[in-house]
């Protein structure tokens, strides 16, 4: 009951303050959403403890029938166990606080925002619709609802152009992942007659060995099926590949950026691959190929976060980075750490990017950090709270993201496979980055001389409560949630917290091994972190000349990652062109001049053969009489002949 | 005299005469010019909603655990032929029916305004085609069914071509010519198939079983008759013309009924009674199915006519649809009657909601528009609601047709059910584009700037259909668990004969 509330304010909220949301005003709309997610997280919370603490089982709670077609059966259902319980909990408690920001921070909009509450909280309902789905249709309906609020929320200021293209290429693009996430769930139909998760699991051990045919050779179907189940975590969990909509999706409201695309709806990507952990450590082929993509993304993201000069641009490179820690670490079996790194990254990323609006909202929504610098005297509470989400970013200890980032390099080391060392040395070199962006950054917005103009520097203020408590919130778990919760989730009573959630095959000892690995490979993250922060305090606060001389030095180099690596670029040609071009020749040429030539034409040869017909009746009684004795003369003589 | 069936009274007959009367009534109307429009519009509005309201007896007391035809009405024509005015309905038909109840008095409601001219034959030419439509689907004669069928192309003839746009001859006459030239083959078909079977009732003739090659024959006939409506490609040129200059509420029957005409022949007649050929032209279908999911995809993403869009986007989402019935196993055909039955609602909506906007700035223009949410917030949510549903977002109607069917291609053919799904991002990429060059964006035009959002009768005319598209995504069980049987008797049907027809070839192969 609990749990069902916790999953159901949101969508409640969302209805009575979005849709009435003109009638009631702004303020009723606001305290609306507000309550039904403080009952949200409220519930949310209890219904975790009730779980963790009080020993209520895991099981499902069922809402309605949905889909039937022959043996196609389904349920709205909701699953209540640790995976799911956890998910709820962050969700609420982060979207609860979202929105309190939110209203200090869409105080001075030209819209009403009745609308964006209502979206936030749709979001939010959508969300926990996708953690707590019971079958696999289910949480595709989640993933969708998420996709769709992501696209009305980044499209929020309508008017702005680019606001709509990034809304579009947002749901566009997740789209390629969604039609290969749907296929997977058509792949899991066919092979197990069902798609709720416990039967699924329940039988996944029976079909090990069934193979698919496909492209001319058998691939065993689990394979198949893991590969289609990632292809659409890609998509939105915006790995490499799949990336490009993320760092545009920043045109939204900055709140937007921090619930959707840093803490909870980028990880639904991740949270699949946990949620399908049964089915997925029977497929090293796919987890091998998600290793893969997790490890590049990881270090990929970090060298374009590097050069960008937009504050939430950078943010966005590191979540995408962050996702490739987690996904590597769902590659080489170590689910636990993979959902502990996106609990301490929902915390610190949501930290950040709420300071990063702070400073925008202080810097009167300027996002260069080219034009910011020198204001850390005059919003200390954001620039305390922005020096603790990095410091948890870059993995220092005691803050979150060291433990959960230590224990992601391990398990890739201890993993022994080519695969995993990859995914340690692209996530060693990945933290040595991160460190550096994290502290570009807090030195480029905060620290040297103020580059603003003058106008800007006067307005520069610390922001309301409503903003700022939200932020001390976060911070706290920014600093304690690794800590805290790491003997839970990955330590020593990790089995008991997980209670059969996430599965580890039979051979998979990586947790158990997290500590085992050598001195000098646990220390080397934290070393090349520290390391990261000197050169950053090295490049933008002893010799501020520096990183100007190296950009002319190496040129191409700094050009290819301002550029994003040239993915956009690419895409445009092979992708976007190419279609449009197809599309008007389809359109002009194809329907209009072939297909429609036909019957056209058929009409022109109606209408010249008619005129033709016209032509012979000329009037002539002569040319009549002589037509018809040459007919008469054919006629004798056919009549004749054949007698 | 006809049979008394399960709900005490002919109610199908009922059902599809019924409109006549009121064709009678509005004959009847005396006065001012004015006062006859104002009159015919409240008759045709009474009619049509007590159609409806009559119509919902068939929801109410339809059996969906049995598969056969139910309703059953009867009585001799000409007997001595095996031919007789028979009704029936199963639940492959039964949903058709109401959804062509439902959408007439919306499509009444919807020209309250926006036809001023010759009022009283515009509102006799849509109870004319409400007759035809639901008899085409409650008819299990075949002859029957063909009169209804054919009967359905003058009204919608007339209508485009009279409050029709500029290049409405044109237009209707390529409608007309398009779809009667099918149609001619299917003639011939009938009459081979009574020749055979010595009576045109479908419920026999469904039993009936045809020699190869003649399936093969038969099949073909249908095809060109039946691909024409769906449209199939490439037949297809004439929808977007038609669309484009069909009155609105044209439009919303054309994309709502008439294009359900073809398919509901292909599960009527192609796949049931010649297995053979249908197997046999699987992959053809598949081919087309692919081929108009892809290409009027991509077609529709360079239009600039709303309109047109819309109406390419139709062909591929019955692209989809062709794609399900030929899959051959319940999913694929469970989706595509689902798919018909959403896209129905869906695009019935989406052609009211350009409607909208042609009424007040009078084009169909998109770079015409632009900004719209400022003036019109409520136009423009359930403008989304409509684009969200036409893309398949779970949740809505347009998802769990387009999902079924994805499930049972992929129980023939990985491929197929790749490519077929491809709508799933390029129907994204055409809907956002357009949804953004009309609603989104910062108004320009000061005619825009003055434009009112909807009125109440508007909103009365969309309150059902968002119902419906809700109702269908979140509870979708309520509709396929009233054709589940039948189509589970499809299925069943066509696994029998092809197994029948491999046993005979097998025993062939042995004996020698």
């Amino acid at each position: 009951m609990l749990f069902a509330t916790a999953v159901f304010a949101p969508l409640l909220g969302a209805l009575l303050a979005g849709l009435p949301g003109r009638v009631l005003g702004d303020r009723a709309a606001q305290l609306i959403a507000i309550c039904f997610m403080l009952l949200a997280s409220v519930c949310g919370v209890a219904a975790w403890v009730q779980h963790i603490y009080l020993g209520v089982p895991n099981g499902v709670v069922p809402v309605a029938d949905w889909i039937t077609a022959g043996d196609f059966r389904l349920q709205w259902a909701l699953q209540y166990d640790t995976l799911s319980t956890t998910m709820v909990a962050m969700v609420t408690c982060v979207a609860t606080l979202i929105h309190i920001y939110s209203v200090g921070y869409m105080a001075h909009e030209r819209f009403t925002t009745s609308r964006f509450f209502g979206y936030l909280s749709l979001f939010s309902f959508s969300m926990l619709m996708l953690v707590t789905a019971n079958n696999l249709v289910q949480l595709f309906f989640g993933w969708e609802g998420v996709g769709l609020c992501s696209y009305l929320l980044i499209g929020y200021w309508y008017d702005r152009p680019s606001a709509c293209a990034a809304a579009i290429k947002a749901m566009i693009v997740n789209r390629v992942g969604d039609l290969s996430f749907a296929l997977g769930i058509a792949a899991v139909f066919l092979r197990f007659g069902v798609v709720d998760f416990s039967t699924i699991f329940a039988a996944v051990p029976a079909h090990v060995d069934d193979m698919y045919h496909l492209l001319g050779t058998d691939f065993r179907a689990y394979e198949v099926i893991g590969v289609l189940l990632f292809i659409g975590a890609m998509g939105k969990s915006a790995q490499i590949f799949l990336h490009t909509w993320l760092p545009d999706a920043m045109e939204g409201p900055t709140p937007v950026s921090a619930l959707i695309h840093a803490a909870t709806m980028v990880t639904a990507g991740v949270f699949l691959m946990a949620r399908m952990s049964p089915l997925m450590e029977y497929a090293p082929g796919a987890l091998g190929m998600v290793t893969f993509i997790g490890a590049t993304t990881c270090l990929f993201a970090a060298t374009i976060g590097c050069v960008q000069n937009d504050i939430k641009r950078v943010i966005a490179y590191s979540t995408c980075s962050q996702l490739g820690y987690m996904f590597l670490a769902a590659g080489v079996g170590a689910y636990q750490a993979s959902v502990f790194h996106l609990i301490t990254h929902a915390f610190f990323k949501a930290l950040l990017f709420l300071c990063a609006g702070s400073v925008i909202h202080a810097m009167s929504d300027e996002q260069d950090m080219r034009k910011m610098g020198g204001i850390w005297r005059r919003v200390p509470v954001t620039y305390a709270a922005m020096w603790m989400g990095s410091l948890a970013l870059g993995g220092v200890f005691p803050f979150a993201g060291y433990f959960s980032k230590d224990a992601i390099l391990n398990a890739a080391f201890e993993s022994g496979s080519g695969i995993g060392l990859y995914g340690f040395a692209c996530g060693s070199a990945a933290a040595f980055l991160t460190a550096f962006y994290s502290g570009r950054l807090l030195f480029m917005t905060f620290h040297g001389a103020p580059r603003a103009d003058h106008h800007t520097m006067e307005h520069v203020h610390e922001s309301p409560l409503t903003m700022t408590g939200p932020l001390m919130a976060l911070s706290v778990g920014a600093v304690l949630a690794g800590w805290w919760f790491y003997p839970q989730f990955i330590g020593s009573l990790q089995q008991a917290y997980w209670q059969g959630a996430l599965f580890n095959g039979a051979n998979n000892h990586v947790l158990q091994r997290l500590e085992d690995v050598p001195a000098v490979i646990a220390l080397l993250p934290s070393v090349l972190g520290l390391a990261g922060f000197a050169i950053a305090v090295w490049f933008y606060i002893i010799n501020t000349a520096l990183p100007v001389r190296l950009a002319e030095r190496f040129r191409p180099v700094y050009l290819f990652l301002l550029n994003k690596w040239y993915f956009d670029e690419l895409y445009d040609r092979i992708f976007v062109k190419p279609a449009w071009f197809l599309a008007r020749l389809l359109w002009h040429t194809g329907d209009e001049t072939l297909i429609d030539g036909v019957p056209n034409g058929l009409a022109e040869l109606t209408v010249d053969g008619s005129r033709q017909a016209v032509r012979i009746q000329t009037g002539s009684i002569a040319i009549y009489a002589f037509t018809m004795l040459i007919g008469l003369v054919g006629l004798v003589s056919i009549f004749l002949f054949n007698r | 005299m006809p049979d008394i069936n399960a709900a005490g009274f002919p109610i199908l007959s009922l059902v599809t005469f019924l409109p006549l009367l009121g064709v009678v009534i509005l004959g009847l109307l005396r006065g001012e010019e004015k006062d006859i429009s104002q009159n015919a519009r409240w008759v045709a509005l009474w009619t049509t909603l007590l159609t409806f309201v009559l119509s919902l007896v068939v929801w109410t007391n339809f059996d969906p655990s049995v598969s056969g035809f139910q309703f059953k009405e009867s009585s001799d024509w000409l007997p001595a032929y095996g031919v007789g005015y028979r009704m029936g309905v199963d639940g492959i038909s039964a949903l058709f029916v109401l959804l062509a109840t439902a959408l007439t008095p919306l499509c009444i409601l919807a020209s309250w305004d926006s036809i001023r001219m010759r009022v009283r034959e515009y509102m006799m030419a849509f109870l004319i085609l409400e007759t035809m439509m639901v008899g085409m689907f409650c008819a299990t004669d075949f002859l029957l069914f063909y009169m209804f069928f054919e009967g359905v192309l003058i009204p919608m003839y007339i209508i485009i071509g009279v409050w029709g746009g500029p290049r409405r001859v044109y237009a209707s006459m390529k409608f007309f010519l398009y779809t009667f030239a099918g149609s001619v083959l299917m003639l011939l078909a009938l009459l081979a198939m009574w020749h055979r079977a010595g009576t045109t009732d479908i419920a026999v003739l469904l039993h009936t079983r045809f020699p190869p090659e003649m399936q093969t024959w038969l099949f073909l006939a249908f095809l060109a008759s039946f691909a024409v409506k769906v449209p199939m490609w490439p037949v297809h040129t004439w929808l977007p013309d038609a669309h484009v200059e069909a009155p609105t509420a044209g439009s919303v029957i054309l994309a709502g009924v008439l294009l359900k005409m073809g398919a509901y022949g292909f599960l009527r007649f192609s796949v049931p009674m010649l297995p053979q050929a249908a197997t046999m032209f699987q992959p053809l279908m598949f081919s087309l199915g692919v081929v108009a999911v892809i290409y009027t995809s991509l077609v529709a993403l360079a239009q600039q006519d709303m309109k047109k869009l819309i109406a390419y986007s139709s062909v591929a989402h019955m692209g989809v649809v062709v794609i399900g019935i030929f899959t051959f196993n319940q999913q694929g055909i469970d989706g595509a009657l689902f798919q018909m039955l959403s896209h129905g609602i869906v695009s019935a909506a989406l052609f009211l909601c350009v409607g909208v906007v042609y009424d007040r700035i009078h084009t169909r223009e998109i770079a015409r528009y632009g900004g719209l949410a400022d003036r019109m917030p409520a136009y423009a949510l359930v403008f989304m609601l409509f684009t969200m549903a036409s893309i398949g977002l779970p949740g809505t109607a347009g998802f769990v047709g387009e999902f079924l069917v994805l499930v049972g291609a992929f129980r023939v053919n990985f491929w197929l059910a790749l490519l077929g799904s491809a709508g799933m991002v390029l129907g994204a990429a055409y809907m956002l584009y357009l949804y953004r060059r009309i609603i989104f964006g910062r108004i320009t035009r000061d005619d825009l700037k003055a434009i009112l959002d909807l009125s109440p009768r508007e909103m009365a005319v969309f309150a059902p259909l968002v119902v419906l598209t809700l109702w269908m995504g979140i509870y979708p069980g309520s509709f396929t668990g009233f054709f589940d049987a039948s189509t589970g008797a499809l299925v069943q049907g066509h696994e029998q004969a092809m197994r029948a027809v491999q046993a005979v070839h097998y025993a062939a192969v042995i004996r020698p």
